[in-house]
């Protein structure tokens, strides 16, 4: 079991497709960035999802799909401003890669 | 294909076909000389170990959180991987392993849904897809058809 359960979480979505959770994801989100399945949160849970897999930011919280095999996939939030930094900073790592592509 | 490593994905393991599907897929892969490992959560692995108590058919399981994060950390990859689903997150589960894995994958789907389901992946994997829950036959077909 991953860490995650036993931070302290708010459950924004329950047991829906993963589908459905990207979608409120994108729509209850302050921004949103978007990451490969696999990518690590919280010390040690990779996500789980169809690619590309959206990650909200609302406030201070990381707004995430949680898949389990027997549930279906959940809507979490948690508090984190070092996961939402890091996000914040790869997307910015991303744009500068892209722009000296382009230069070339 | 001697000495080349399989991995197989259990999804949620409320499916009765998925056990004996994994078993026979395990114990034909084996005898065409591979390594089979197969990941599960807690209860699905339990199952296999009642059902297998010797390993006799299936030597190596691992815990699905593990083994997506050694996958994630390339600590670990496999020449063929096949996702079992029934349900949609076993289908993100596929999903994930098209990105973190570099194995010819294939998905196993089953189930009431498995129609719809199969139709539903868009990632690219070899589908095997049998409608059926109890009945582990047409699964057993698929998989014959697959491996000839």
């Amino acid at each position: 079991m991953s860490c995650i359960e036993q931070m302290k979480y708010k459950l924004h979505l329950e047991r829906t497709s993963f589908k459905e959770a990207r979608e409120y994801v994108e729509k209850n989100s302050d921004e949103v960035y978007y990451v490969q399945p696999g990518y690590r949160i919280f010390k040690d849970y990779y996500l789980i999802g169809v690619p590309p897999v959206a990650i909200g930011v609302k406030g201070k919280e990381l707004l995430f799909p949680y898949v389990k095999p027997c549930h279906g996939t959940f809507v979490m939030s948690i508090e984190s401003e070092e996961e939402i930094n890091r996000l914040r900073e790869q997307e910015r790592q991303k744009i500068l890669s892209s722009l000296r592509k382009g230069k070339r | 294909m001697t000495g080349e490593k399989a991995l197989l994905v259990m999804g949620c393991p409320e499916v009765p076909v998925q056990m004996s599907a994994v078993i026979y897929l395990g114990y034909k892969l084996s005898k065409a000389g591979l390594e089979v490992t197969v990941a599960g959560t807690d209860a699905a692995l339990k199952l296999l170990a009642v059902s297998d108590p010797e390993k006799h058919y299936i030597k190596n399981t691992v815990d699905l959180d593990r083994c997506i994060a050694d996958l994630a950390e390339k600590r670990v990859d496999y020449g063929l991987c096949f996702v079992f689903m029934h349900n949609d997150a076993g289908m993100t589960y596929g999903a994930t392993m098209s990105v973190i894995s570099r194995a010819k994958l294939y998905v196993v789907v089953f189930g009431k849904n498995a129609l719809a389901l199969a139709e539903s992946i868009e990632y690219p994997a070899e589908k095997i897809v049998a409608q059926t829950v109890h009945n582990p036959m047409p699964l057993k077909n698929r998989i014959d058809r697959v491996m000839a």
